[in-house]
């Protein structure tokens, strides 16, 4: 598998990160040195005598009883901009 | 002076929590001019709790440097990123705060890290960068660069760190302190900002085993807030750990001992190997044949975490809002292209593309599996012994910028850490000489000692064995 033409630009779209052409460039260049470094993994050959899929970790869970969580006040105090007890950010829906 | 000796004084009347930490802050005056292991420090609050400290406490009025990632309330933790800093104090105290507290300790001073937790030389810090005390054009070594840089230069008595693939152990080694890491879900990681859930831990940076120890009592244990944490007794740590190396044997891995590591490095190692072989253990070569494949494993696995972990820093609840966003997604993007550095961005992207679509199995599901095998070497190799000792790093610390613009270079030193995290096994550096390097005369070198799952009794006991005199 080839990663000569990891597209950066795009992956960092995907990360909601808007990258300069400076960086575009930069990182591509070290990113495919990574990617050529980790592609080994695809070329191991894995032994069949392992269930390697198991999950080991089940999901922890706990009685549906509310516990307290952070005060509003508190939670307020880092917002970046906040009204009416809420935190405020630019519009998320556009005007019809 | 350790943590010991300190409390000793403490006892003897020889000095107070208040008095200690007074003449802590005027040593961070000075010495940290150079340093700069500290981000920041809060005296008057630390010495509204030393005040009140009760002394007989097992960490009675000891002063504990953190991390700067580690959620301390009413503290900033800038987790060494423009994202968090002057925008974020903490709302709560982690576990690990509150364990300390009731244990009677007093936390004090914010370390410098790699933003994030990404980097290996506390030069991805976007805040300042931390000098190795030891030789100040020398790399601190990183993560946890100011916790390890803060004790090796007397301005911390011991400090929290935390580990994803190295990241106590490795700045602990090139500073010549004790950094330990616990076994996965040992100590609690609620409060710890994360960086890849299924790596990190917490642990604690002293200038000796006996003050790892102390510390590591203090923190372990099971946390219901945090599901990944072993409900699991703790043991006495210090029951066991004077008990000396005799009639245990301590596996050698030939893959930890390749051709590329420094000879001076080598040479302290072996070293410390034959004063255990001497003082009674049986030295046995063992083999971890996977061990080519951790860099590769490690360096997709906490990526993709990281790019999940980080998905929070939006510029919504908290840190920096970028001011000139047009909408709701324009914030996102603004806020994240202004506050992450280039090595969290890099760890972001590769993140993204090994969990995207086409990608995943081939990449993310290998990787997961690979690991699997890379822990199965650990439990096969802990049949035949009761720990096992390598290196740290193939070499001492280097110099600062010697690895600007090729991150798979200092990536690829992290080959002898990263095991343990991948596997959750406990594991500790501790000095054991120091070397010429690349001009330096004396940089310190760490042995790494690596135990089974919860073995962090046989670990501490095989660590103060190992143990020489501090540095300092």
């Amino acid at each position: 598998m080839s990663h000569d033409h990891i597209d950066v630009s795009y992956v960092a779209k995907l990360a909601r990160l808007d990258l300069t052409e400076e960086e575009v460039k930069t990182f591509q260049s070290q990113l495919e040195a990574i990617l050529g470094h980790v592609e080994s993994l695809t070329a191991l050959e894995l032994p069949d005598d392992l269930n390697l899929d198991a999950n080991d970790h089940l999901a922890m869970m706990r009685d549906d009883n509310p516990l307290p969580s952070l005060p509003s006040e508190l939670v307020l105090q880092n917002a970046p901009d906040q009204a009416q007890n809420q935190i405020r950010v630019p519009k998320v829906v556009a005007d019809a | 002076m350790t943590l010991t000796a300190l409390r000793q004084q403490f006892l003897n009347g020889e000095t107070t929590p208040a008095k200690a930490l007074e003449d802590l802050a005027e040593k961070i005056k000075t010495r940290d001019e150079t340093t700069k292991a500290f981000i920041s420090y809060d005296l008057e609050r630390s010495l509204e709790i030393a005040t009140k400290a009760d002394i007989s406490k097992p960490l009675g009025g000891l002063p504990i440097a953190i991390k700067d990632n580690i959620n301390t309330f009413g503290q900033p933790c800038t987790c060494g990123s423009k994202f968090l800093e002057n925008s974020y104090v903490s709302p709560y105290d982690a576990t690990v705060i509150t364990k300390l507290l009731d244990a009677g300790a007093i936390p004090f001073g914010r370390t410098n890290m790699d933003e994030f937790a990404m980097g290996s030389a506390t030069e991805n810090s976007a805040i300042q960068l931390t000098r190795n005390p030891r030789d100040p054009e020398r790399i601190a070594g990183g993560s946890s660069g100011g916790s390890a840089a803060a004790v090796a230069d007397g301005t911390a008595f011991a400090a929290l760190g935390s580990d994803t693939g190295g990241s106590i152990r490795q700045p602990a080694s090139h500073c010549g302190v004790v950094g330990l890491k616990p076994t996965y879900g040992r100590v609690s990681r609620y409060g710890l900002v994360a960086f890849a859930s299924s790596l990190d831990q917490i642990g604690p940076l002293t200038l000796s085993v006996d003050d790892s120890a102390l510390i590591l009592q203090a923190i372990a244990g099971h946390d219901p807030r945090d599901t990944t944490s072993l409900d699991s007794p703790v043991p006495d740590y210090s029951a066991t750990i004077n008990n000396g190396v005799d009639g245990l044997t301590l596996g050698i891995p030939e893959e930890y001992f390749s051709e590329g590591i420094h000879s001076g490095v080598r040479e302290n190692v072996e070293k410390c190997i034959q004063r255990l072989e001497s003082q009674g253990a049986t030295i046995l070569p063992i083999s971890l044949p996977y061990t080519a494949h951790v860099v590769a494993t490690y360096y997709v696995i906490a990526p993709a975490e990281a790019s999940s972990n980080l998905s929070r820093f939006d510029g919504i609840r908290y840190g920096n809002r970028s001011k000139d966003a047009s909408d709701i997604i324009d914030v996102y993007h603004q806020s994240r292209e202004a506050g992450f550095g280039p090595e969290v961005k890099r760890r972001i992207i590769l993140g993204t593309y090994v969990l995207s679509s086409g990608y995943y199995d081939a990449f993310y599901t290998r990787a997961q599996r690979v690991r699997k095998l890379i822990t199965r070497d650990f439990i096969q190799a802990f049949k035949k012994v009761d720990a096992i000792i390598s290196p740290v790093t193939p070499t001492p610390a280097r110099r600062i910028g010697a690895c600007a613009g090729d991150p798979l270079q200092d990536y690829l030193s992290d080959i002898f850490t990263i095991g343990a995290n991948l596997a959750g096994i406990p594991a500790i550096s501790v000095p054991c000489g120091t070397t010429a390097f690349d001009g330096s005369p004396a940089l310190p070198v760490g042995v790494q000692i690596l135990a089974p799952h919860l073995g962090e009794q046989m670990l501490l006991r095989v660590a103060k064995a190992a143990e020489q005199q501090p540095l300092r």
